[in-house]
């Protein structure tokens, strides 16, 4: 019986770089068919890894950014069947790194195996359902992901207890996702100096895993600094607020990307 | 069968805790201490004085003759609407601002639909000294005024949930996301019995006074400790938890919780979700969920705010798939011609969500010399406006 993940693009990105920029957005947002031009202008601007966002009527994680692009989604029409079928070909004309992340209800209801099934089929590379309990995705969930060559990414925060950030780094097989505060996506912007020194204590762990940092990155200098500590930073909310407001999507998603790694 | 939670937090294939890592600890924190903390002496001390002398607790067994005669049997009212502030609400947040105070928690928030658990909850914390913070969705803020402006007397702060149908679900989200802010200080008194485990298995022990009352004022008044029925109305499920509690285990006892069947359970405007729900996850459990397809939840709808809710409680998912307990949709027309039969024969004007209850008395059919116990959770001094647009012949709901 076959255990380990299949080596994927994640995996292999994580062993090569660092200062990793991993950029979310809302399948389907601002536009039902603005789902694959914004994920190639992502991958052409230089993104290293493309989070892109399942809609989901109530995502608990989420504040006001990510909730109204999800249900602005979800008006447009979106739906998983749709998305699989937005993605299909996609790995022809990008390489890059692929993660679906949105809550399990959805996913339930298209049937954990079709799901997985249907995220290896177009190239998908792991997943994150933040209201996936640990122990669940341990005995039901693990073995299903891993037949289809998926890594589950794990949220920690602050008040995730060691022991348990060590049971998490023992199930991770890509990158750890580290919330940098208690908070909603796109609550707080910045990094203080509270926050640093949990980045601190993170880091002395010593974790295998390694950490993309999310939750307040936000520009380049929040960028630069999440990177210090981690293997990389994770931009939601923020980049939302760009679609929301651009004209011009392209040249915008580019400029963002090239401003945010200071390039 | 086993009908009550089992260690990992499951009623059969229903419960659970599926939250997001940021609320996990908190979570945890309540699964591991709840039951110590509850079931010592000195907590259960302080619970039942509090009931007895703030809340009113025991709430009169009334056996309702006029109701009996029209409907030839013997209907039994739990007067659930004469504990202080006007509801059942209160059993549970008495018992978890107990809890909430010995972990050390300084604030408390909360959702609430109709207002009642909202206004229990700003009493609590009052009596406390507590700073409360309340989620109520926009909708049942303009629908439930009178609630509203009781719980800013009360000191609570009375936040609106903009978001989705702006009713209970969406209060329930806002109030969630709250939590995942302040996870250290905070307490979360969840007003039904949903969310992720412990909270559905808490909340129903916090409420299960109510049948245990029942079962002790049944054998005085009686000479019989159970009764043939026991009807409650369903929207999360903490009155028919209370209600149903001590009689699980009593197959002799039919259990009947009624929804909110809206317009009609056909017509897209309903609540009644054991008829259009299917199993799925929303505020941290898994349950029966009225959902689209592709799993979006849908949006409720009931003339109730109360009862105006996408899903229900993990207990009572299992309760209805393994056949324990009965439940039966009601319509906004039938529970307000039941609210208003009340009102003249009893003179007990029911809260909207317990006039679904009553309503059930036109479909019962039960014998002279049966006794049905209906669960009277509240009073319905708040939906005054809505029974008086109700006889205008006014158009009511959203």
């Amino acid at each position: 019986m076959q255990t380990s993940v299949a080596p994927n693009r994640l995996a292999d990105l994580l062993a090569q770089k660092t200062n990793l920029l991993n950029i979310y957005f809302t399948a389907g947002y601002p536009r039902l068919t603005d789902t694959v031009p914004i994920l190639e202008s992502l991958a052409r601007a230089g993104a290293d890894v493309i989070e892109i966002g399942m809609p989901y009527s109530d995502p608990l994680a989420d504040g006001p950014t990510i909730q109204q692009s999800s249900q602005q989604a979800i008006d447009n029409g979106m739906t998983l069947r749709l998305l699989f079928e937005q993605l299909r070909g996609i790995r022809a004309r990008v390489q890059t790194p692929l993660i679906l992340m949105g809550y399990l209800n959805p996913v339930l209801q298209f049937g954990i195996e079709a799901f997985c099934q249907a995220a290896a089929e177009v190239g998908v590379d792991g997943l994150i359902l933040p209201d996936l309990p640990l122990a669940e995705y341990e005995t039901e969930y693990r073995p299903v992901f891993q037949r289809y060559g998926l890594s589950n990414i794990f949220l920690i925060t602050p008040q995730t207890s060691e022991a348990r950030i060590r049971r998490i780094d023992a199930l991770s097989d890509s990158f750890i996702y580290l919330v940098s505060s208690a908070s909603t996506t796109g609550a707080k912007a910045g990094l203080t100096t509270e926050q640093l020194a949990y980045f601190e204590r993170i880091r002395a762990m010593q974790l295998r895993t390694p950490q993309l940092i999310g939750f307040g990155i936000a520009d380049h200098a929040s960028f630069a600094r999440a990177c210090a500590y981690a293997h990389g930073a994770i931009i939601g909310s923020a980049f939302i607020k760009l679609l929301a407001a651009s004209q011009n999507l392209p040249a915008d998603i580019e400029r963002f990307v090239r401003d945010v790694k200071g390039a | 069968m086993q009908y009550t939670v089992d260690k990992n937090g499951y009623y059969g294939q229903f419960g659970g805790a599926y939250v997001p890592e940021m609320l996990f600890p908190n979570v945890e924190e309540l699964e591991t201490q709840y039951l110590a903390i509850c079931q010592s002496a000195e907590f259960q001390a302080e619970f039942a004085a509090l009931l007895r002398d703030y809340v009113g607790r025991p709430t009169p067994l009334y056996l309702a003759r006029r109701l009996s005669e029209r409907y030839r049997t013997q209907v039994y009212l739990k007067r659930e609407d004469l504990n202080h502030t006007g509801a059942h609400k209160i059993n549970n947040t008495i018992g978890q601002i107990l809890l909430a105070k010995r972990l050390g928690k300084r604030r408390i928030i909360a959702e609430t639909g109709a207002g009642q658990h909202g206004v229990a909850t700003a009493t609590v914390c009052a009596l406390m000294g507590l700073p409360c913070v309340v989620y109520m969705g926009e909708v049942d803020m303009a629908r439930q005024r009178p609630n509203v402006e009781r719980m800013r007397m009360l000191g609570a702060e009375v936040r609106p949930a903009t978001s989705g149908s702006r009713t209970l679900k969406d209060a329930t989200n806002e109030a969630i996301r709250d939590w995942i802010n302040h996870p250290d200080d905070t307490h979360y008194i969840i007003g039904s019995v949903v969310g992720p485990h412990p909270y559905p298995d808490m909340v129903a022990r916090f409420q299960s006074v109510i049948s245990q009352e029942v079962r002790q004022q049944l054998a005085a008044q009686t000479g019989r400790e159970l009764p043939d029925y026991v009807l409650a109305c369903v929207g999360g499920g903490s009155n028919a938890a209370g209600a149903f509690y001590h009689f699980l285990d009593e197959p002799g006892v039919q259990l009947i919780g009624l929804e909110a069947a809206g317009q009609g359970v056909d017509t897209g405007h309903s609540a009644a979700t054991t008829v259009l729900g299917r199993p799925g996850i929303l505020h941290g459990s898994k349950s029966l969920l009225m959902q689209t397809p592709d799993g979006q939840v849908v949006e409720p709808y009931s003339i109730s705010a109360g009862l105006d809710y996408p899903g229900i409680g993990p207990l009572h998912a299992h309760l209805f798939t393994s056949g324990r307990a009965l439940f039966c949709p009601i319509t906004d027309e039938e529970a307000m011609q039941a609210g208003l039969l009340c009102s003249r024969l009893e003179g007990i004007i029911p809260a909207i969500e317990t006039a679904h209850a009553f309503a059930y008395l036109e479909k019962l059919n039960a014998q002279p010399h049966e006794t049905v116990v209906i669960c009277c959770s509240g009073r319905g001094d708040k939906d005054l406006q809505t029974y008086i647009n109700w006889l205008d012949g006014q158009p009511v709901g959203h």
